[in-house]
């Protein structure tokens, strides 16, 4: 099997001092930007720690107080089930069928028109937050919003009367590139020669989808629907929008989490939330690689 | 293998808990003598006002009158100083988590703008100490002291010390267009002297299309601006203060009549929920009033000569003194109010305090001393008419002023002050929400059965008083 360990991994010949020397630099930067972050989370998430007042100076233990009252709390409730809308209406539907559909589509157009097509929907990917936040709240807006020029719906703020479909829409949008460039690169790995064989025997664009492109492009689906979900589970941008939309009817977990801990002052209790999140995207990449792992045998 | 990867592990663990540990101990040097020989000093300031936008007066006052009458002192002194004013133009409370953060991590300006509520708060939390801790003893014999009314100078003390000086109070009255009052058949001089006759107002108002009748501020989405324009006078009016007896007013039916007053506006469709919900519905509900699609309007004074103003106001009204009335708010009925008044009002007030941390507490002391004196006070109004914190300046300045006269000579006499309790911001927050929950549609009931829960929550079931 493997010989022995220290002829292969010496590849380089530098030692063990010198190649712990070139790991450090590397390695303190993870620890301080990540590790001590995340360990100074589980910290401030079992203390009543706060922005400002007497908890702000003088933290006090509670233990798990934070986490039962999270459970007990309704808003806490509502922000969870209002992510998990949000991760499937935009993430899991919204970004991989969109993707997928300009993908699949793209693939028998000119090349320029290809290429403005793709340069567009990655444009929308790649600008700034708060400038892709404006332009939709131009959009949205409620005195002379674009879409109520074109729609000839003077006077409603969308943003106000349907927020969670305004959110899923706008990250529909925003995110749908990486799923696009992902299905290209896998739909480029489909073989022409076996599309050809199906559409000869008289196959239906959809028999063939079914048939010779899904059994291809299986693992990137999931990879992909993994890959986004997480990124949207974890998506702030929401509250650039609509700052957890009238009464809290837009408040996906991040947006909360920001909400009580900096404006309504309660580190402690937004840490613990923070924990709860990240045990949930730890469960989602669990089920994922779990599915992907019985693809693969 | 397992051994390396293991030993990576805990090495890298350890070294950012240490790297932690470090940088969070420390403590703050507090000789207050420090810096006070340096002949190059460098200061700022900072405030929630910025040039050409939010409190645009302030902001310019900075540049035009206080850094360089500052630094021309200094020079005389041969000392030469370098000062830099940090702008912002955002709501309260996202200014207030910006100084919290920056007074934490023991950054910031030398002499930093907060609201006279968040005094007790920040004091709890260590971010802000006492002026004789900070500088000195000689901070008592300043001789501004004696001009400043002493329930404005407690706007910015905490358990009796002083940690800043104050910039002036305010009062609350109605605003209203008297061109929409005419188109509905009320009177110029409207003079209401009970909630029916706000609501009576508002009735007749809704037969004119396209125009809000009545805003009071609801929801959460205005944060403080709700409770202090909204839920506040209006409590005052029941006949009690949110703070009575060391107990806070819980589900109480003078709160419940007060969000049944609510109840009756937004069901009659006499209020705008979109103003009330939307994240900017504040500044929303300011520029329609300024064009003349809203009846009525409770707000301070700082409406009037900030916001309206046709000179440079956020939303300017060039109509503004022929158009708009204002008038004292009613109680619910005559005789209802506080200390058995027919009116209420609610002031607040805001003021410069000191950085701890800052490197020259001396130099800054002496800033913050030029910019209330009556001279730099003069030169923030510029002609234009505000209550100021010293009476002496008060005289001189108001004379001109009908609105700010009234203000001064009929609301203060009425007013009520927050409670300087460093959980107040809590139970503002839970006001707010009970209000929100009338706006979407609750009971006053269900609205104050969930006010009372949060409330419990955040300051213990023993400090509220009600069902």
């Amino acid at each position: 099997m493997a010989a022995r360990s220290a002829d292969v991994t010496d590849a380089a010949g530098l030692g063990r001092v010198r190649a712990t020397a070139f790991v450090v630099p590397a390695l303190l930067l993870v620890g301080a930007f990540l590790v001590f972050p995340a360990l100074w989370t589980l910290y401030l998430g079992v203390t009543d720690y706060r922005l400002t007042g007497l908890a702000a100076a003088n933290p006090q233990f509670v233990g798990l107080q934070n986490y039962v009252t999270a459970i007990g709390d309704s808003q806490f409730r509502n922000a969870l089930w209002l992510t998990i809308l949000f991760v499937l209406g935009s993430a899991i539907i919204g970004q991989s069928f969109m993707g997928f559909g300009i993908a699949w589509t793209v693939r028998s157009v000119p090349r320029l028109v290809r290429g403005v097509i793709e340069t567009l929907v990655l444009l929308a990917w790649i600008l700034p937050s708060s400038v892709v936040a404006f332009l939709w709240i131009a959009y949205l807006g409620r005195g002379d919003g674009t879409l109520n020029t074109l729609l000839q719906t003077q006077g409603t703020d969308w943003l106000l009367a349907h927020p969670m479909q305004s959110i899923i829409v706008f990250n529909t949008w925003r995110g749908t590139a990486f799923s696009m460039l992902l299905f290209s690169a896998a739909l480029n790995a489909v073989p022409p020669s076996q599309l050809e064989t199906a559409r000869l025997a008289g196959a239906s664009t959809l028999q063939q989808f079914r048939d010779v492109v899904f059994p291809h492009i299986r693992g990137h689906v999931l990879t992909n629907t993994l890959l986004i979900s997480l990124w949207t589970f974890n998506d702030f941008s929401p509250y650039l929008l609509t700052a957890g939309g009238p009464n809290h009817a837009s408040e996906t977990l991040p947006v909360y989490i920001y909400n009580s801990a900096l404006y309504g002052g309660q580190l402690g209790y937004g840490s613990a939330i923070s924990l709860i999140m990240l045990v949930i995207n730890l469960v989602i990449a669990l089920f994922y690689l779990r599915l992907l792992k019985e693809r693969r045998t | 293998m397992r051994l390396a990867k293991l030993t990576v592990v805990v090495s890298v663990t350890a070294l950012s808990l240490s790297a932690g540990a470090c940088s969070s101990s420390g403590g703050s040097s507090s000789d207050a003598s420090r810096g006070a020989d340096a002949k190059t000093i460098s200061l700022s300031i900072a405030s929630n006002a910025i040039a050409g936008g939010k409190n645009d007066q302030e902001a310019k006052w900075m540049a035009d009158y206080v850094i360089p009458t500052f630094t021309k002192a200094m020079k005389a002194k041969g000392v030469t100083a370098t000062v830099k004013f940090q702008p912002s133009g955002v709501d309260d409370e996202k200014y207030k988590a910006k100084v919290s953060l920056d007074l934490k991590t023991r950054s910031g300006a030398d002499v930093v703008a907060l609201d006279g509520i968040w005094v007790g708060e920040f004091a709890q939390a260590g971010y802000i100490q006492p002026l004789d801790k900070v500088v000195g003893a000689s901070t008592a014999q300043w001789d501004g002291w004696s001009q400043i009314p002493k329930p404005v100078q407690a706007n910015t003390s905490f358990e009796g010390k002083a940690y800043g000086i104050p910039t002036g109070t305010d009062g609350r009255v109605l605003y209203y267009n008297k061109k929409l009052f005419a188109k509905a058949g009320l009177p110029a001089d409207w003079a209401p002297k009970s909630w029916a006759d706000i609501l009576a107002a508002g009735t007749a108002l809704k037969k004119l299309p396209g125009i809000d009748p009545l805003q009071i501020n609801a929801g959460t989405a205005m944060g403080e601006a709700t409770t202090m324009q909204g839920v506040l006078p209006l409590l005052a009016g029941t006949g009690t203060e949110i703070y009575k007896d060391g107990k806070w007013q819980g589900n109480t039916q003078q709160v419940r009549d007060v969000l049944s007053f609510y109840r009756d506006i937004y069901s009659a469709g006499l209020g705008n929920p979109a103003f009330q919900q939307a994240a900017k519905g504040r500044d929303e509900s300011f520029a329609a009033f300024a064009a003349g699609k809203v009846g009525v309007l409770l707000e301070g004074d700082y409406f009037w000569r900030s916001v309206i103003n046709p000179k440079g106001g956020d939303a300017p009204m060039a109509s503004r003194d022929t158009d708009v009335g204002y008038t004292l708010i009613p109680s619910q009925k005559p005789g209802s109010g506080i200390r058995g008044q027919d009116f209420v009002s609610m002031s607040g007030g805001s003021g410069y305090f000191l950085n701890p941390n800052t490197k020259f507490p001396a130099q800054a002391w002496e800033l913050l001393t030029l910019m209330s004196s009556p001279d730099a006070l003069k030169a923030l109004l510029n002609g234009a008419a505000r209550i100021t914190d010293r009476t002496d300046v008060n005289k001189e300045v108001l004379a001109g002023d009908p609105m700010l006269s009234l203000v001064s000579e009929k609301v203060l006499p009425l007013t009520a002050y927050r409670p300087g309790e460093a959980v107040y911001p809590q139970v503002s927050a839970a006001l707010q929400q009970a209000t929100a929950d009338i706006v979407s549609g609750k009971s006053a009931a269900d609205a104050g059965a969930a006010y009372q829960k949060a409330l419990e929550k955040a300051v213990g079931a023993d400090k509220v008083s009600g069902s």
